[in-house]
């Protein structure tokens, strides 16, 4: 069964105890931690809610960046100076000490600009496909499952179990604070 | 260092949205003030277009005057910013959460403001083309990349660029926070198209907080090397009083002295007229003038080491250099100034407790610095021009016309309608940092005592 016609279930608590306690819940009934997501307004410490760690290359995207940078400064500056062959005094048409501060800062251009990417990809953004309630920005603590629309039922019965002010659902994946059916 | 923000979440976004989310009537008046300012600099530099840079009063043998004084003015003020920001992140200092944001908008605009100065310095703007990019080779026109007129803007582009994106990222949950407060519908679509959906899963704060301290640990080189190549935009000439090895690091720590003092400036003005008293305390104030001190005190050293280090190899050009601004005409005026108004009135006077956390004195003290840090690059540069030959006839002075006042005040009204017009779309204040604040800080009994704890990573 594909990921499309899976069902996502959004739980909103209302203090991070009870949120932790949903996820405890969810993961005791079986469901995978892969399927199960927090959304809060403020970022809370790592674990806090039980979820598993957070794995990602972030730190790779900076030295592709620079190297690509790199070799994108030397390309340019190389083929400005031969390009345009001006000799001053004897000195070499390709110098690296006067050329050397382009370098640099097409390095770390590169580096910047790659370790954006990473940032948005590590991010899975842009986000346009998770379920999403407003009342978040309130302080309201969001448990999302994704389930077999099968299991539907008893994922929205584990999150009532914890304590659920409201638990929005869609059948099919949505833009984010898109309309919702809502039931308590 | 330790204030706590006591109010609670909704209050937080109220009170840090309030201005984005409401328009008051000063806001229009002082947009229209600035605009008028920045209108006149823009007429200024029309004219200028059109009569060519002797409009401005340039001739030989001083053709850097006030447009150069204010463009390396700008990038100092630009450093201070994201360094404190980028700095504090890495060090996780906890007190950052107030300051990081209006810090980094200070760079973006003054940066922004730096970068107009050389091109309207051109005289021809969109010649500038030919220096930095190869948009000609059709007819072999090529940059000369090793020329400081190629340094320039690759660093500057690249800082700006940087800065860019990094203080975008960093608002990227605020954006969504204000996607989800924002009434109406054109607002709601801009801020859900700029926050790309962000809904703050553990995995976005997770990477929000890896990608914080991993940009600022990348933008701190090149806040380093972009003030290092302005320096040696007059370090690899051959003029008398310029030619120093000591250009680069001297000219790093005055752009953080005069960087960090208008980041104080901006803090007390933006606690005022926003009504942050909630956010910035005294305890922020008091913490970067700390800071302060020691850039000053470090600052200081270099200019002595300059100042020595030109008259101990007693070069006449050299020596006459250092006579002419310190000692002869106008200019021994302004040295007194320069030196009261960046070292001697203000350093001393933070050393009390009683005047760090003072908004009041702490905002004067800091206008002093930068006033008398604008002074440094002027006596800096247009001294060393005036007799940059041992031959009498090629001797010059420089009197600044009205229209470089003009285009000096045209950029003061720039950066700070940058800023004002930023507040009305965006916090000046990290609303998502600041309740990760409340959240991190816990306290611990010792002994008696009760003591603030943070949670960390």
């Amino acid at each position: 069964m594909g990921i499309r016609d899976n069902t996502e279930l959004l739980g909103l608590y209302e203090g991070p105890d009870q949120a932790a306690d949903a996820v405890g819940n969810l993961k005791e009934a079986g469901f995978e931690d892969n399927a199960i997501e927090v959304l809060s307004a403020t970022p809370y410490p790592e674990g806090a809610f039980g979820e598993q760690t957070i794995k990602h290359r972030l730190f790779t995207f900076p030295f592709a960046g620079a190297a690509c940078g790199l070799a994108i400064g030397l390309a340019w500056v190389i083929g400005a100076q031969v390009s345009l062959p001006i000799v001053t005094g004897g000195k070499p048409i390709v110098a690296f000490p006067a050329i050397i501060q382009i370098l640099y800062e097409g390095t770390m251009l590169g580096a910047v600009l790659f370790t954006i990417i990473g940032v948005l990809f590590e991010s899975r953004l842009p986000d346009g496909i998770g379920l999403y309630d407003e009342r978040i920005a309130d302080g309201y603590i969001g448990i999302s499952v994704m389930t077999e629309t099968e299991r539907m039922q008893e994922a929205r019965t584990v999150l009532n179990g914890a304590g659920a002010i409201d638990i929005i659902s869609a059948e099919k994946s949505s833009p984010a604070a898109a309309p919702a059916t809502s039931n308590a | 260092m330790q204030d706590p923000v006591t109010v609670d979440d909704r209050t937080v976004d109220r009170e840090l949205l309030d201005f984005v989310m409401r328009t008051p009537r000063w806001f229009f008046g002082s947009t229209f003030a600035l605009a008028v300012g920045l209108l006149a600099g823009v007429l200024v530099f029309l004219t200028m277009l059109n009569w060519g840079l002797q409009f401005l009063g340039y001739s030989s043998p001083v053709y850097w005057g006030f447009l150069i004084v204010n463009f390396v003015f700008w990038i100092g003020i630009s450093h201070a910013g994201v360094m404190i920001s980028a700095i504090l992140r890495i060090v996780q200092a906890e007190w950052r959460r107030p300051v990081t944001r209006a810090a980094e908008i200070v760079t973006v605009f003054s940066l922004m403001t730096a970068l107009m100065f050389p091109l309207i310095h051109s005289g021809r703007p969109w010649r500038t083309l030919y220096w930095a990019f190869p948009y000609d080779w059709i007819r072999g026109m090529w940059p000369n990349p090793r020329s400081p007129l190629v340094w320039d803007p690759s660093a500057i582009m690249t800082y700006l660029t940087s800065t860019i994106l990094f203080v975008y990222i960093a608002m990227l949950p605020d954006l969504a926070i204000a996607r989800d407060r924002a009434t109406g519908p054109v607002r709601k679509t801009i801020y859900g198209i700029l926050s790309l959906g962000f809904r703050g899963t553990s995995r976005q704060w997770r990477i929000q907080a890896v990608a914080g301290i991993l940009l600022s640990a990348l933008i701190l080189p090149i806040f380093v090397s972009v003030h290092s190549i302005v320096s040696w935009d007059f370090a690899v000439t051959l003029v008398p009083g310029w030619h120093s090895t000591t250009f680069a690091p001297y000219f790093v720590i005055g752009a953080v002295h005069s960087g960090v003092s208008a980041v104080v400036m901006a803090m007390i003005i933006i606690r005022k007229i926003f009504h942050l008293q909630n956010y910035i305390t005294a305890d922020h104030i008091d913490s970067l003038t700390r800071l302060l001190i020691a850039v000053a005190a470090t600052w200081f050293f270099f200019l002595m080491l300059d100042f020595f280090f030109g008259l101990y190899g007693t070069e006449p050009t050299e020596v006459d250099t250092w006579s002419r601004r310190i000692l002869e005409g106008e200019w021994r005026y302004l040295a007194v100034i320069f030196a009261l108004c960046s070292f001697i009135i203000p350093v001393p006077m933070w050393l009390f407790r009683g005047v760090r956390r003072s908004f009041f004195w702490m905002f004067v003290t800091t206008v002093l610095v930068n006033i008398g840090m604008w002074i440094e690059r002027f006596m800096l540069i247009v001294p060393a021009l005036e007799r940059k030959s041992p031959l009498t006839f090629a001797y010059g002075d420089y009197t600044p016309s009205i229209s470089e006042f003009i285009l000096v005040l045209a950029s003061f009204c720039m950066v700070t309608l940058g800023v004002l017009v930023f507040s009305k779309f965006l916090p000046l204040m990290p609303v998502a940092d600041i309740k990760e604040g409340k959240i991190m800080k816990q306290e611990m009994k010792i002994g008696r005592a009760d003591v603030p704890a943070t949670i960390r990573e």
